[in-house]
């Protein structure tokens, strides 16, 4: 370990580009956050009376292994590269939200309502589907930012419990006003039309929500880093004094924010109605929206690094059910695994900053 | 308790590559009052806190009653008596005299016996020179009674050498006065020796008996107060720097009204009002000069002119037209600012220097084109203004936050002054600059008013507001209380309505 911090620190001091240096110091930083949660996932492990090894030789099997895994993997990435960025643009402006599950759920629940109805729309029902899932998220998730903003409330605790009063709302038009009398021992909203299906990309198993994810964060790092509005909203969230001093609308930005990453949620929510329940149902509460603040911060609210993070992270899912199969593990053991993640994720930054410290204190003058 | 004698032999501190401090030797007698001189960056500051433990010279020795002495850990320096007293309060405003000096004490027993406590100190009040209301909230005290309980609690913890860093910023000259005449006395009395940082030399020459003087972390010289002057003083401090020229006043008349405040009402964080009933207007070519003591206001009032604070009621106008501070409307006023505190007021930490230099003009041609942030642009305007005010940094891509201080001011400066402005707000542009760079920027300043610019000067420095000011506004208590110009104005009169509230 040692050996390795000191030629990663000697990589870094040779780095002639601040920027670049920055970067790999980040990457450093998360591949050591990575190797730690391995780590303790391991002695999990073992405690278990399991081989670590064999466990995470089957869990890349489950991930990466085969057409089936990779498929099951992207499945999963795909919602999570949307809840991510429910946590990613609101961070932007210095914010952490944690409630984009209720995003997810309001998103679901508009397109499902609406999508109902469009049957005779054809293929652009999708359209009008996906525009009300967006609104959806974005309102809720905006008026988180608009409490915060006006009112002065937290928005990790605003966000959190617009999220119980989401499930809660979800759940009472799912089982009541909503509910296809059909639906009888699961309650859903009734089925939607084939026209309001979204279907997947040629031949491959997976649905073209993925295509919208990558989209959707390619777009968001676009905004975020090339145009002026994202330099405004960096500004405001880094720090709203000087904000403030230049005349940006710091309030107005944060807002925003939430509102973008709401919507990037509701769709989320659109795309597993509209792509793999085909209704709005207890199904779509699995988990995405808080899936996504794990996938955010393990890619430090980058944009890009959404995408591979959230394949780490779908893949960590899919792998669960074979995990179980096999090995006879509990189906809640990846949840262990991930809650290893965000802990060492967020323990690494401070830690490798004081290790990174002790060495220069140290270096010879 | 007799006072201590300090020696400090061939000191040194690195950070890095920076050398922070070379070969600094320097003694302070028992019972004597010494000041420290030097300009920013001279290595004061680190040579003080070598002395208190907050950090450890890489080479050299301290010698306390001529003993080397090794001080790790402020608690050492404790145990030896020497404290130190800090430039802002360090007592708990919420708590009593009584209290605060009670929970200084090193070691407190689990259960506090506050009778005992109480007896304890009060036995100690009857052979202290000084007097402050034990029971009051510290909250309560005025600045200069606050100062009082910082060394009467310096005195109660034994400490027999007191290290001053600035501690006459925050009171008014009368204060001042009182305070270091008080330490003065003690000093006298043989049961303290001081060491002052001080800016002022009208301080260190009614109370100090010797100067050591620093200049970019070497000794340059030491010697009485009486015998050196202050000329030479200030040429010590400034080695072979020319003296900067005065800016030159052209004579003109001020023209129209181009801010004007009335009424005004600002409320600090907790929502009391820290401005009220404030007027004043700025006319294009003067500047008018804001004097007060720290803490009457300024702060949330140079925060409203700036959009950073809610204006509870009142009339904040440029041009005649109601001033929210929004892009369009800084840009129509030609707005510029320099405000305290650059780093926390006027960046974005993280941000690299090239983005920090951008914050005015990231959104207009040819920093953004067609919707399209250009970084290459951001980044080349930012190497030339890095030229072209000298500002001290790794390269554009550098977080700002890695500068040094006087840097982080310069940056500031070359965004808000490359181009002409037409309105300035200005608070304590030069607080912790150099000779030179100070200089540099009064010169800005007034050449901005000779070309027509309206200037708001808030400074905290008499000296810089009777220097440049067409008109002096005195603050106190959140309004106006006084007005006058530089001409008529007389210390003595302008200090007493700066403590009037």
């Amino acid at each position: 370990m040692s050996a390795t911090s000191a030629s990663a620190v000697a990589v870094l001091r040779a780095a002639p580009d601040p920027r670049l240096a920055a970067a790999l110091r980040a990457l450093a930083g998360t591949v050591g956050a990575l190797a730690l949660a391995a780590l303790l996932f391991g002695a999990f492990l073992v405690a278990a009376g399991h081989d670590p090894l064999a466990v995470y030789a089957l869990l890349w099997k489950g991930a990466f292994g085969s057409a089936f895994a990779w498929q099951n993997t992207l499945l999963r990435a795909a919602p999570l590269m949307l809840t991510a960025l429910c946590v990613v643009l609101p961070a932007r402006a210095g914010l952490i939200v944690i409630g984009g599950e209720g995003a997810v759920l309001m998103g679901g629940l508009a397109a499902a309502a609406l999508g109902v109805h469009l049957g005779g729309l054809g293929g652009m029902a999708l359209l009008p589907m996906a525009l009300a899932g967006a609104l959806a998220g974005g309102v809720w998730i905006g008026l988180v930012g608009l409490l915060r903003e006006r009112r002065g409330v937290n928005e990790a605790i605003g966000s959190l419990l617009l999220a119980y009063i989401a499930a809660a709302l979800f759940k009472h038009l799912v089982e009541g006003p909503l509910r296809d009398p059909a639906s009888l021992n699961k309650p859903s909203t009734p089925a939607l039309p084939d026209a309001a299906r979204l279907g997947e990309l040629a031949g491959s198993g997976v649905h073209a929500g993925l295509v919208i994810g990558v989209l959707a964060c390619v777009l968001a790092h676009l905004l975020i880093h090339h145009t002026p509005w994202g330099f405004g909203l960096k500004v405001a969230g880094g720090n709203p004094r000087a904000g403030r001093m230049v005349g940006l609308p710091v309030g107005r930005l944060a807002i925003a924010a939430c509102g973008l990453g709401g919507a990037a949620a509701g769709l989320a929510g659109m795309i597993e109605v509209a792509a793999v329940h085909g209704a709005a149902n207890s199904a779509l509460a699995a988990g995405y929206g808080y899936a996504g603040i794990l996938v955010a911060f393990v890619a430090r609210q980058q944009p890009l690094a959404i995408l591979p993070t959230a394949l780490l992270v779908g893949g960590v899912a899919a792998s669960g059910g074979l995990l179980q199969r096999r090995l006879g593990l509990p189906d809640a053991t990846v949840n262990v695994l991930q809650g290893f993640l965000f802990l060492s994720i967020l323990v690494a930054e401070p830690l490798f900053q004081a290790v990174a410290q002790r060495i220069r204190r140290r270096r010879p003058r | 308790m007799a006072a201590l004698e300090l020696e400090v032999v061939d000191l040194g501190k690195r950070f890095g590559d920076f050398v922070a401090l070379q070969g600094v030797s320097t003694k302070v007698a028992a019972g004597s009052f010494h000041a420290l001189l030097g300009e920013n960056g001279a290595g004061k500051s680190t040579l003080v806190k070598c002395i208190v433990g907050y950090q450890m010279p890489d080479e050299g020795a301290i010698l306390v009653d001529r003993r080397e002495r090794e001080i790790r850990h402020p608690a050492d320096a404790d145990a030896l008596g020497l404290g130190m007293v800090y430039q802002h309060f360090t007592l708990a405003p919420g708590l009593s005299v009584l209290e605060n000096l009670v929970l200084a004490r090193p070691r407190l027993p689990a259960v506090l016996d506050w009778a005992a406590e109480r007896a304890r100190l009060e036995a100690f009040l009857d052979t202290a020179p000084l007097h402050v209301p034990l029971d009051a909230p510290v909250a309560t005290l005025a600045a200069g009674q606050k100062q009082k309980a910082e060394i009467l609690k310096q005195l109660y913890l034994d400490r027999r050498f007191l290290i001053l860093d600035e501690p006459t910023s925050v009171l008014t000259p009368q204060e001042a006065d009182e305070v270091l005449g008080l330490l003065h006395g003690l000093t006298r009395a043989g049961r303290l020796s001081v060491l002052m940082i001080s800016h002022k030399f009208r301080e260190v020459e009614a109370f100090c008996d010797e100067v050591t003087v620093l200049r970019r972390g070497r000794y340059v010289g030491r010697g009485g107060v009486a015998e050196l002057g202050r000329e030479r003083m200030a040429a010590l401090m400034m080695g072979s720097e020319a003296l900067p020229e005065p800016p030159a006043r052209a004579a003109r008349v001020p023209g129209v009204t181009r801010l004007r405040v009335a009424d005004l009402a600002v409320h600090d964080d907790k929502g009391v009002a820290a401005v009220a009933g404030m007027g004043f207007d700025v006319r294009a070519g003067e500047i008018v000069g804001l004097a007060g003591v720290s803490g009457n206001g300024q702060r949330e009032l140079v925060e409203a002119l700036l959009g950073q604070r809610a204006v509870a009621a009142g009339v904040l106008e440029v041009d005649g037209a109601a001033y929210r501070g929004s892009r369009a409307e800084i840009d129509r006023a030609g707005l510029a600012s320099l405000p305290e505190e650059p780093l926390k007021n006027a960046c974005v930490p993280q941000m690299s220097v090239a983005d920090n230099l951008a914050l005015r003009s990231f959104d207009r041609p040819p920093q953004t084109r067609l919707g399209w942030l250009r970084r290459g642009t951001i980044r080349a305007r930012g190497r030339e203004l890095i030229a072209a005010f000298q500002v001290r940094t790794p390269g554009p891509d550098a977080p700002i936050a890695a500068l040094s201080g006087g840097n982080v001011q310069r940056a500031v400066l070359a965004r808000e002054l490359a181009q002409p402005r037409a309105l300035l707000i200005v608070a304590n542009p030069v607080f912790g600059l150099d000779f030179a760079s100070a200089a540099a920027i009064h010169q800005r300043l007034m050449a901005a008013r000779n070309a027509g610019a309206a200037v708001l000067l808030v400074s905290e420095d008499l000296d810089e507001i009777l220097a440049l000011a067409d008109r002096v506004l005195v603050i106190s208590g959140g309004r106006i209380v006084h007005e006058t110009t530089p001409a008529a104005a007389d210390r003595h009169t302008l200090g007493r309505h700066m403590a009037a509230h």
